[in-house]
């Protein structure tokens, strides 16, 4: 599928937008400015699937970077050292190790890309892509987009349990412990530790 | 634009977040690093889809999991960094080396 020059000159800039900002990310000293230049990698990303004419995605990737990166930036500001980028900053273990995996990743993809014979079928000229992946959406893999529903509940439960710092009966790390029925009184509906000790006839461990 | 273009880049999106998540020591930097190979992956998914599998919608339906997905890793690995901050106030992964054992 032949795109017109105009197109090409676009991918070509966004491409260039979308590595070096992906690039930057990891070696700018704030990392506030570290998610907003993944923002802009994830953005370029966005237009070149709207020049691909997958508008739906294209744009739901903009909605939600922009939301996921804001999240991201207030996490940073909240937990991170260096948060503003005030001082040189450089948070790294393994660096030249991790250099060498990318290339090799990227050469391997790279060869994949430019050494396999992949078929060429464009776009139909009479399709919608929305139209199509809503019919898509709510037709035939309507099983799969339910389970991603699932999925995202599941998550959001777990997440509520994993970031929640206390339980029912107080601090998730101390063991639950039921309050007393008088102001510090003894747990409730917990038998008495004597009792207990004395009494070993009624129950069984 | 062509096929072969776009997985290049593709291919160089996901070679930096690979190197982003295997260098950086802080979990949130780490993080981005896998979004990055996921932004990779659907931008692979959405070439597919448009030069080589002839507008079958499955294509733009993978790109909407691999999107329910990165929204997953971003949501468990904050209540993660918020649950490992909160019990050993440590936000580097050098700060959780005994759970190697």
């Amino acid at each position: 599928m032949d795109y017109p020059l105009t197109v090409d000159i676009a991918f070509l800039l966004l491409a260039i937008l979308a590595v070096v900002s992906g690039w930057r990310v990891f070696c700018t000293d704030s990392m506030v400015r570290a998610s907003f230049f993944l923002l802009v990698s994830f953005i370029a990303v966005g237009v070149i699937m709207i020049l691909l004419a997958a508008e739906y995605l294209g744009v739901a990737m903009f909605f939600m970077m922009a939301v996921e990166m804001m999240v991201m930036a207030t996490f940073m500001v909240m937990f991170m050292m260096n948060p503003a980028g005030l001082n040189p900053m450089m948070m790294v273990h393994q660096h030249k190790f991790s250099i060498a995996a990318g290339v090799v990743i990227f050469v391997l993809l790279a060869g994949v890309a430019l050494l396999a014979e992949f078929p060429t079928n464009p776009l139909p000229a009479d399709l919608d892509p929305v139209t199509s992946l809503g019919n898509e959406l709510l037709g035939d893999s309507m099983l799969i987009f339910e389970s991603a529903g699932i999925v995202l509940l599941t998550t959001m439960i777990g997440v509520v349990v994993l970031s929640s710092h206390r339980g029912r009966y107080g601090g998730a790390h101390e063991g639950s412990m039921p309050p007393g029925l008088v102001p510090g009184g003894d747990p409730a509906g917990m038998p008495k530790e004597d009792e207990e000790e004395g009494g070993g006839h009624h129950h069984c461990h | 634009m062509t096929l072969v273009t776009l997985l290049l880049l593709a291919a160089a999106l996901i070679g930096i977040g690979f190197y982003g998540a295997l260098s950086q020591q802080s979990f949130v930097m780490l993080m981005m690093g896998l979004e990055l190979i996921l932004n990779g992956v659907m931008l692979a998914a959405v070439a597919f889809w448009a030069l080589s599998g002839a507008g079958a919608p499955e294509g733009q339906l993978l790109t909407i999991v691999v999107m329910a997905v990165m929204a997953i890793e971003m949501a468990m690995g904050f209540a993660l960094v918020v649950a490992v901050f909160r019990t050993k106030q440590a936000d580097v992964t050098e700060g959780i080396t005994e759970l190697k054992h």
